[in-house]
């Protein structure tokens, strides 16, 4: 049973896409640079492409970060609901597969200012 | 017509059964599983109900006359405590944030075990059981009461008071606590029974309250202290009603185990959740600390936590599921999460601030093998940001979780270094959780938890992102209610007041 009930019940999910006012969530996170808490929630129209994500507000969130500076977007490695994924920084988040509340995780081997001393 | 009364005085045995067993009727002209149609759909069996314990034997009429008792103290220390200018007493302004919090998240909590225990007490058919729930059910909405009541002395001095029930509501780090109780009085008599009666009054209640009355005694406000005090002797009953319960499912019959085991790991899991704003509480809010969260998770946790799951070993039961992952998070959570309330102190009815260097050198005391090695350097850099001019604030809001509703600012168990990510499918709709823990209870029962109301994606939904509508919603007053206690109104406030009381200038 998907729930305890005295009788069939089917929930109603808050947080479809079409609630969103024609734009979707995309959860975005940078591994090992937890000076960020969570992972970033953006809402964007599908029609972004990936390259206007990442220099409109990916690039200004990870500001903070004194490894924001060295970031090469060339390198950097890409996953998708945690497999490694290779975007197209010139097409749509839709073209790219990105679907409503997808979470994108960025990887930058080498960059490591405030994580642990190891 | 006169009657003799044969005998003056009833014997408190007497009393007892001719006020509450004898208060069970059987009924004649309906159906007893009309009468109580939610007492079988979990699952559970119980064949006597008589065999249900109540070692307070307490009866109505007395219940009344300790409680008024206890009403009367009560209320005349929280006049003397406004008369004297409590608001003062306190050691220091930033102490309020750890009452803002409780106030904001915890108290309503009360008042929504006051509504489950007066339901639950509808709709169990014993009678010993249905005087207990509704003993409690009284008990919680006066906490819930005296704690509001206590508190609105702060609120005519300082911010981030006012607007408590909207903030319990609608702001995001309340949701935490609203989602558990919620959950709870969406379930059944039964699963309730657990998730409040023993979970959160028998497992979890005293590295909740106990902190926060040692806290509040430390940090001299005794409005709190008060109302500590006269909730306490609330609390031993509570807990043996949990403890009872428990115990009266298990021993009914050998098929409710696993029901009841399967409820024990999703409510300590979320309760444990929930302890997470209390852990921020200790380690970071409180001036005058009392012990660490750790140290509180060591004698409360480990010691009478592990000496009850001995106990009911005995039953069949064994620890829960969550308990491993919850041992090794213990010297992380305070921090991730305080972290987090930092950079977004924005959206906060609450200040926070960055720790001091005697602050840190207290955490890395108490933390030697996780404060130094992960967290002292993100707070160095933060102050460096807030020293250059350009302070912290993070505003990518956050990835919640869908059933602890928390932002997700946990690592995995058994790596500090990586953000714990979970996810799953459900009929076509992606959703992401914070734990192991979190996600097994939502793979239980996705139908209850795929509507779970999530505030910081709502802030896109319901207002488009426009932050400035968010806080007029949440009732929170930018610039005064939220962001670093340092130069806020608060602290200026309580240092002029204070000065002014102590000194002739
Ligand atoms: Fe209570
Ligand atoms: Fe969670």
């Amino acid at each position: 049973m998907t729930v305890t009930a005295i009788k069939e019940y089917v929930g109603v999910p808050r947080d479809r896409v079409e609630n969103f006012n024609g734009k979707q969530l995309v959860y975005v996170s940078w591994d090992h640079h937890l000076l960020f808490a969570a992972p970033f929630l953006l809402c964007l129209p599908p029609q972004t492409s990936f390259r206007e994500l990442v220099e409109g507000p990916l690039s200004a969130l990870v500001q903070p970060d004194p490894d924001a500076a060295a970031i090469d977007w060339t390198k950097v490695e890409w996953l998708k609901s945690n497999q490694p994924w290779t975007p197209d920084f010139d097409r749509s988040l839709v073209d790219n597969g990105i679907g409503h509340k997808d979470q994108i995780r960025m990887r930058t081997p080498g960059l490591a200012s405030l994580s642990a001393a190891a | 017509m006169d009657m003799k009364v044969a005998k003056k005085k009833l014997g408190l045995k007497e009393k007892y059964r001719l006020m509450t067993r004898d208060l069970g009727w059987e009924p004649t002209y309906r159906a007893k599983d009309e009468v109580f149609p939610y007492v079988n759909y979990e699952g559970i069996k119980v064949h006597d109900w008589d065999k249900w314990e109540d070692p307070f034997r307490l009866t109505m009429d007395s219940y009344w006359k300790y409680q008024a008792e206890k009403e009367r103290k009560f209320y005349a220390i929280i006049d003397a405590h406004a008369q004297n200018n409590g608001h003062l007493n306190i050691t220091d302004a930033r102490y309020l944030s750890a009452l803002k919090i409780f106030l904001q998240a915890i108290s309503p909590g009360e008042y929504a075990a006051h509504k489950g225990f007066a339901r639950v007490g509808r709709e169990f058919p014993g009678v010993g059981t249905q005087v207990a729930c509704q003993m409690q059910a009284i008990d919680e909405i006066r906490h819930a009461q005296t704690q509001i009541h206590a508190l609105s002395n702060y609120n005519k001095y300082y911010d981030g008071f006012h607007a408590f029930a909207d903030a319990r509501d609608r702001i995001w780090y309340t949701s935490v606590a609203r989602s558990f109780f919620d959950d709870a009085m969406s379930a059944g008599p039964f699963e309730f029974m657990i998730a409040i009666g023993f979970s959160f009054e028998y497992v979890l209640t005293n590295l909740l309250f106990v902190p926060f009355m040692s806290g509040a005694a430390y940090n001299g406000d005794m409005a709190t202290v008060t109302f500590g005090f006269s909730a306490q002797s609330d609390e031993a009953r509570h807990m043996t009603l949990g403890l009872e319960c428990i115990k009266f499912m298990l021993e009914q019959d050998p098929d409710n185990l696993p029901i009841v085991q399967g409820w024990l790991d999703k409510w300590f899991w979320r309760g444990f959740r929930v302890l997470g704003l209390v852990s921020t509480m200790m380690d970071y809010m409180l001036p005058k600390r009392v012990m660490s969260w750790r140290e509180a998770w060591e004698i409360y946790g480990v010691e009478n936590g592990g000496a009850l799951f001995k106990d009911l070993a005995r039953y069949g039961i064994r620890p829960p599921k969550g308990w491993d992952d919850a041992e090794k998070a213990i010297d992380h959570m305070s921090h991730q999460f305080m972290l987090g309330l930092y950079q977004w102190s924005f959206g906060t009815s609450f200040h926070s601030w960055i720790p001091s260097d005697e602050d840190m050198d207290w955490l890395s005391a108490k933390y030697p093998t996780t404060f130094d090695k992960y967290y002292r350097p993100r707070w160095d850099h933060i102050r460096k940001l807030a020293a250059a001019g350009t302070p912290f604030k993070n505003f990518g809001l956050a990835k919640l979780c869908q059933t602890c509703q928390l932002p997700v600012v946990f690592t995995e168990p058994d790596d500090a270094t990586m953000s714990c990510h979970r996810e799953t499918e459900y009929k076509g709709e992606k959703y992401h959780f914070c734990s192991d823990g979190c996600q097994h209870i939502f793979d239980n029962e996705p139908e209850k938890y795929v509507q779970a109301w999530l505030p910081m994606p709502s802030l896109f939904q319901e207002l488009n992102g426009d932050i400035g509508a968010w806080m007029n919603w949440v009732g929170l007053r930018d610039g005064e209610d939220n962001g670093d206690f340092v130069g806020s109104r608060d602290q200026r406030n309580f240092d002029q007041w204070r000065g002014m009381a102590t000194s002739n200038l």
